[in-house]
């Protein structure tokens, strides 16, 4: 975020003024259907933001974010299931069952590296997956149907979709504002610099270790809470939001929008269920199509969707500078 | 200060390292005092590495104890060494190469300013961090290169901003590794300037394959060969010693090749 006047900061407050005016829209033309899509993608960016915090600014390359997805929602759908429908109660829970779960699998395996890592969170993961999936009180395989939302006293109705649906962009904001603080911070410093170089940080005198895992319990109870959000979305959970390919998602949305920057995951998450929404009406095979963008995203542009904004950006801001130069240089 | 004085800064005594059948330190003593640039040479397999890596913690010895400061830091692990002040630069480029020059001396700064559990204010704009990373950079010359990225300075600025991230961190005794290594000699003399400049401020144990530059600014020189110490005294001495000249010095035009 440097200068305030890049095309990429403009496109992402074109994105946040749609996302905010999404439901007048919906409401103007009756589409309900675009308001649904917009709420999930909305949930989902959260989820990509926490995992950009540890993949893209620490280096931290999860492969089992979508675990807290399904603990977060899993923590809405037990509760509400043995009557305990009170928000005050659940969210809290939800939370606190994400970040001890992250903190368990974070000191474990953040003592490895590379392949083990990804292998390590992997495991686990799927572990949370299949455990899950075998509690027949909670409905196993088949997942569990939530017959009420989250209550708050009356203070907010997430019955009301339009609602729901700004509680759920109120807190991407928070989320992506809280990251934007963190990584700046001397926190997220040393986070990025354990990314860059981690032998030289434990040289220079940090002990990296306990501020990594921190840092991975942080993202983690961020994913926790979209968990609770997609549960009170869906009013239904299932192990599914946790498999393996759920985490792969999410890989993709971070990569795809632009590792390491503020908006990238948001972007990136828009992109990826937009296109997917968008190819999926157009051929059961839309993976065919969505799988060569994301090969030609990862070649030829390394920092996503951000990465190329930030390129356009330094691109026409050269040939305003330079209006006298000749024409043949973009040929 | 070819006597030591009183308390030693660093001292080594009976340290020894095994790979498998290959003896890599072998009973190593060695006392620095504090204010002394001690510089340990030996021909390539000396165990030069291997013993920088035990005394900053990389590589734990097999026998033997090392004290820094009073303190015996044999067991301790790399960061609490650092925070004892006991700076290391490596022989081989080791930066953050996709930050500013100006972030990779800050967070020298920052390792030693206290737990960095905090948050949310912009550490950017800390002048706590950054003033005194930014005086580092005046004292080895860089201070104009402060933010640009590291990637995009040459090899002999690497080096200096090395040297710039071990001073910015408050450090007692300087641990340098081959400062001089790939360095032109337009470089390696101002290298030689910057390092006769913070002599006798700070305690440096230097190891060095530029001989020239090891006899004009060593107070106290060790030689290693095979992992044991065949000599240590003032640079005239190792000059005129016999098993030096034999063992080392012989190779000093093939060494003077490579500068």
């Amino acid at each position: 975020m440097k200068g305030p006047f890049t095309l990429r900061n403009g496109a992402a407050v074109l994105l946040l003024v749609w996302l905010a005016l999404l439901p007048l829209y919906a409401n103007l033309t009756n589409d309900q259907f675009t308001l649904t899509l917009f709420t999930r993608i909305v949930i989902m960016a959260l989820a990509a933001v926490s995992l950009n915090l540890i993949l893209g600014y620490g280096g931290m390359m999860s492969f089992g974010h979508a675990a807290y997805l399904g603990i977060g929602g899993y923590a809405i759908g037990m509760l509400a299931h043995e009557g305990i429908t009170n928000g005050f109660i659940q969210w809290p829970v939800a939370l606190g069952a994400s970040a001890l779960f992250a903190l368990v699998i974070g000191a474990l395996s953040l003592r490895t590296r590379g392949v083990y890592f990804i292998m390590i969170t992997l495991a686990f993961a799927q572990m949370a997956y299949y455990v899950i999936g075998g509690i027949d009180r909670y409905g196993g395989d088949d997942g569990l149907t939530i017959y009420k939302d989250s209550q708050f006293g009356g203070l907010v109705d997430l019955n009301n979709h339009v609602v729901f649906y700004y509680v759920c962009l109120a807190l991407l904001f928070a989320g992506v504002f809280i990251v934007w603080r963190l990584v700046n911070s001397r926190f997220g410093l040393v986070i990025q610099g354990a990314r860059s170089n981690e032998a030289r940080m434990r040289a220079i005198g940090f002990p990296t270790y306990r501020y990594k895992l921190v840092c991975f319990v942080i993202a983690g109870t961020m994913a926790g809470l979209s968990g609770a959000l997609l549960a009170n979305n869906a009013d239904f959970v299932s192990p599914s939001m946790m498999y393996w390919t759920r985490s792969g998602d999410l890989i993709i949305m971070v990569v795809l929008g632009g590792m390491a920057s503020p908006f990238g995951a948001v972007f990136g998450a828009v992109a990826l269920l937009v296109l997917e929404e968008a190819l999926s009406g157009i051929t059961e095979y839309w993976q065919i199509i969505l799988g060569p963008l994301l090969l030609l995203v990862v070649l030829f542009a390394r920092g996503g969707i951000d990465g190329l904004l930030v390129q356009l950006g330094a691109w026409w801001q050269a040939r305003r500078v330079k209006p006298s130069a000749p024409e043949r240089a973009s040929a | 200060m070819s006597e030591p004085k009183g308390e030693p800064m660093l001292e080594i005594s009976h340290l020894a390292k095994r790979f498998g059948g290959i003896v890599a330190t072998d009973d190593v003593q060695l006392a620095i005092a504090p204010g002394e640039l001690h510089a340990v040479i030996g021909p390539n397999g000396a165990g030069k590495t291997t013993l920088i890596a035990q005394l900053s913690g990389q590589l734990p010895p097999d026998s033997g104890r090392i004290r820094f400061a009073g303190t015996d830091i044999t067991r301790l692990p790399v960061y609490r060494r650092s925070a004892l002040g006991l700076a290391r630069s490596f022989q081989i480029t080791s930066l953050f190469l996709d930050h500013s020059v100006l972030d990779n001396v800050a967070l020298a700064v920052q390792a030693h300013a206290g737990h960095s559990f905090r948050f949310w204010h912009n550490a950017r704009r800390e002048a706590d961090l950054r003033q005194p990373a930014m005086a580092a950079l005046e004292r080895v010359g860089l201070a104009n290169r402060a933010e640009r990225r590291a990637a995009d300075l040459s090899h002999g600025e690497h080096r200096l901003l090395e040297l710039a991230m071990a001073l910015a961190s408050k450090p007692r005794m300087l641990l340098l590794d081959e400062p001089m290594a790939g360095l032109g000699p337009d470089e390696s003399s101002r290298m030689v300037t910057m390092l006769q400049a913070l002599k006798g401020e700070y305690t440096i144990l230097l190891v060095e394959h530029d001989m020239e530059a090891v006899f004009a600014l060593a107070d106290r020189i060790t030689v290693l060969v095979y992992g044991r110490v065949i000599a240590s005294g003032p640079p005239d001495v190792i000059r005129a010693d016999e098993a030096v000249r034999e063992a080392y010095l012989g190779e000093e035009e093939q060494e003077a090749s490579y500068a």
